[in-house]
């Protein structure tokens, strides 16, 4: 608490309370434990987001000896000040000006994509809103599905520009701003060109924030019944780290409870043929990128390397730094890498014609829904990810199909892309992959075998994050930042030629996949995504094996297929490459 | 009310010319700060080249060092902004109240036949915008034509042709 000298006293509902001089009623009534509804206000606390626009009004309250009603969530608290929440006058108001949102706001939450998440939704439900009071001229924009991954529906847009503090502040994406004015304003991007055309990146956050159904993502659950209802296809499913963490949420389950075993049954029971775990490809991915790492120390390639695992971030640097693009690992993402093993490796082995297969990812990730359509990863029909489904998804059709998932058993993964290592679940998380990295660097440059595998140095919440760790005689120095206006600052160091890092990892959203913008929406609780993370790292101490270069499996893949790590079947198989985008 | 696809800015395939870009890099860079000029630069802008294209919206993005989004943002916001050419000669029509009760709107549709265009849209020769305005306060010679800064009173269907062949020469 700060000292008594910065300590006011005010009343709010003739509640007496000592509270510091600088914060808003908001903030006030929130430590008296009055609420205050809010509808565009969104403070994100640790993930460094504040959206105070002051523009959907639902927040007013009285203030005796002002004329008029005040917005809450941006007026100070001063000395003496008496606040009413409750008077008639301002629950009146409050009710209203949700009345006047609605009277544009077309009535089909039925059929909503975010029914039963909607924000403007349960306020009209917790402000006693029961009528359509003023049936006015509703706005007709046309749906943007342009993009493989976010739908925008700009008739949903209450205008509250969460999205557009998102895009531009944290992201620094700067896709979308408010276009037109009055009646017909919406937002959107440059010139209302499609979002397809835009510099998005589809990191997905805009949805995250989104209170309505004006962002969503692209839908892909249909195509998912219809394969696994196909009696001609071999169906693999996927499933990142991040989501064993998150899922139990959509389910009344506490936030951080792990979920990893229901999961594996949840999916069987679903019916695919074989369930897998993207953990595996993660293991895949560490060795082919933990040896491009030493491969490029030793022979003095282009440091530092930047890990590319996210393709948002991926698509970031393209539009953002075209220059840039030699920096980053030109390692497939996990997901994309076990499409290809499943359809080169695994099909081999159980006697299968790869076209018949089909791949499902469920990620926590709206941009690998895009990146799964990316030219070059599909050029090869015959390894690459056919279908993504969101947790949300995911959760949607396990629904659907009447599963009660908290009492289901437990069970494991099926083999051989189901055996994982406590490095490859960190991967859910800042901070994980350049960790997991390490652990194997670190034994193959030393030969020794590190026995505290736990770089705490390396985790935790920050933006932006340093460690050096010594390896052999040299300092390894390592950045990690989450948060694309983060990694746009280790980027403009870099191509400044300012950067002291050996290797980085980059994470589009706020605490990394735990984050994502397909994760249960957190609803302004920022709290969920470090009980995710927390989560993440209890999995990981509990796994037997913690390097990725002692998976059993992923041994006998390099001895029975692959060759050596960063072999040529490697990289035919398991890297990429980048293209540089226009930006816009 | 408009729809997105009327305030969408083209993409253009011709070049504009480099002298109007060092004119317009000349005036940012005159300016003592560019922070919360965007509307003045616009304005010099649209000056400069007659309207506000794609390429020019960008180039003061990336000069000003915002998003595009957030230039256009502006552009779309106030009227007095165009991001599509102007012809050489603008013809604006009055639709107001007492020119409309005049038949204005045959004067409007039969300009639209004869050049061959919409309402605020620019032949394809670049001479000739026609634009739909509100009263020009000229009630007494309802229905009115302007030809840039001339008036027409009392204009009648038969003279549309006589009117534009005098800007045609």
């Amino acid at each position: 608490m700060a000292e008594n000298k910065d300590m006011i006293s005010i009343r709010i509902n003739d509640q007496k309370l000592e509270v510091p001089n600088d914060i808003t009623i908001l903030e006030a009534s929130n430590r008296a434990g009055i609420r205050i509804p809010t509808l565009c206000h969104l403070d994100l606390h640790d993930l460094k987001m504040v959206n105070q626009t002051a523009s959907c009004r639902v927040c007013m309250v009285e203030a005796p000896g002002r004329d008029m009603l005040v917005p809450a969530c941006v007026t100070k608290v001063h000395d003496g000040m008496e606040i009413r929440t409750d008077s008639l006058r301002a629950i009146r108001a409050r009710r209203m000006s949700v009345e006047l949102l609605l009277s544009n706001h077309p009535n089909e939450c039925f059929t909503c994509a975010k029914n039963l998440e909607c924000e403007l939704q349960s306020l009209a439900h917790e402000l006693g809103v029961r009528e359509i009071k003023w049936a006015g001229e509703k706005m007709q924009f046309p749906k943007d599905m342009s993009s493989d991954a976010i739908v925008k529906d700009a008739n949903k847009c209450i205008m509250c520009r969460r999205c557009e503090t998102m895009c531009n502040e944290v992201q620094t994406c700067g896709i979308l701003s408010a276009i037109s004015r009055g009646f017909d304003a919406f937002v959107g991007p440059a010139f209302n060109i499609p979002m397809v055309e835009s510099s998005c990146t589809y990191c997905g956050q805009c949805v995250a924030v989104c209170p309505t159904a004006a962002l969503t993502e692209v839908n892909h659950t249909d195509k998912v019944w219809e394969a696994l209802n196909d009696p001609d296809k071999y169906v693999v499913v996927q499933t990142a780290p991040a989501i064993r963490v998150a899922l139990g949420e959509l389910f009344g389950m506490e936030e951080g409870t792990i979920v990893t075993g229901k999961l594996a049954t949840a999916l069987r029971r679903m019916g695919f043929d074989a369930v897998f775990d993207t953990d595996f490809a993660a293991d895949l991915t560490i060795m082919e990128e933990a040896s491009e790492l030493i491969h490029r120390i030793e022979n003095n390639g282009t440091l530092p390397m930047l890990t590319s695992c996210c393709p948002a971030w991926v698509k970031f640097i393209e539009h953002q730094f075209p220059e840039l693009l030699d920096i980053p690992s030109s390692c497939k993402s996990p997901h994309i890498m076990l499409g290809t093993v499943a359809k080169t490796y695994y099909a081999e082995k159980i006697g299968i014609d790869p076209q018949k297969m089909v791949v499902v990812s469920i990620m926590p990730c709206i941009a690998k829904k895009a990146e799964a359509k990316r030219p070059e990863l599909t050029k090869d029909e015959e390894s690459n990810v056919d279908i993504v489904v969101t947790t949300r998804e995911l959760a949607a059709m396990l629904k659907e199909a009447g599963m009660d998932f908290p009492n289901l058993p437990d069970s494991d993964f099926d083999r051989p892309l189901g055996e994982t290592t406590g490095a490859s679940v960190i991967f859910g998380t800042t901070g994980g992959v350049i960790e997991a990295a390490i652990r194997t660097a670190y034994d193959w440059m030393t030969g020794d075998d590190l026995e505290k595998v736990d770089f705490k140095q390396l985790r935790g919440m920050e933006g932006i994050r340093e460690a050096t760790v010594k390896i052999n005689d040299m300092d390894l120095n390592i950045g990690i930042a989450h948060g694309l206006g983060n990694a746009r600052k280790l980027l403009e160091d870099i191509r400044d030629g300012k950067s002291q890092y050996h290797a980085i990892e980059i994470m589009a959203c706020p605490g990394g996949c735990i984050g994502g913008g397909g994760q249960p929406y957190h609803h302004g609780n920022a709290k969920v995504v470090k009980k995710r993370q927390e989560a993440i790292y209890r999995e990981d101490k509990n796994k037997k094996l913690r390097k990725s270069h002692e998976n059993p499996e992923i041994i006998k893949l390099y001895k029975e297929y692959l060759g050596k790590p960063y072999s040529h079947k490697a990289h035919e198989l398991l890297h990429t490459h980048y293209e540089a985008r226009e930006r816009i | 009310m408009t729809t997105p696809a009327e305030i969408s800015v083209p993409k253009e395939a011709k070049n504009l010319p480099k002298e109007k870009f060092d004119e317009l890099e000349n005036f940012i860079s005159s300016l003592e700060t560019t922070k919360g000029a965007l509307v003045q630069i616009l304005h010099k802008a649209q000056h400069i080249f007659g309207y506000l294209p794609r390429e020019v919206q960008l180039f003061i993005a990336r000069r000003l060092g915002i998003p595009g989004a957030e230039v256009f943002g502006v552009v779309s916001f106030y009227s007095y902004f165009t991001t599509k050419p102007v012809g050489k000669h603008t013809i604006s029509v009055c639709m107001g109240t007492a020119c409309f009760v005049r038949k204005a709107d045959n004067i409007i549709e039969g300009l639209k036949e004869k050049l061959g265009i919409e309402a605020n849209e620019t032949t394809k020769d670049g001479m000739f915008t026609l634009k739909d305005v509100r009263c020009i306060g000229a009630c007494g010679l309802a229905p009115v034509v302007l030809v840039d800064e001339k008036v027409y009173g009392r204009v009648k269907e038969e003279e549309i042709d006589e009117i534009i062949n005098e800007y045609r020469k």
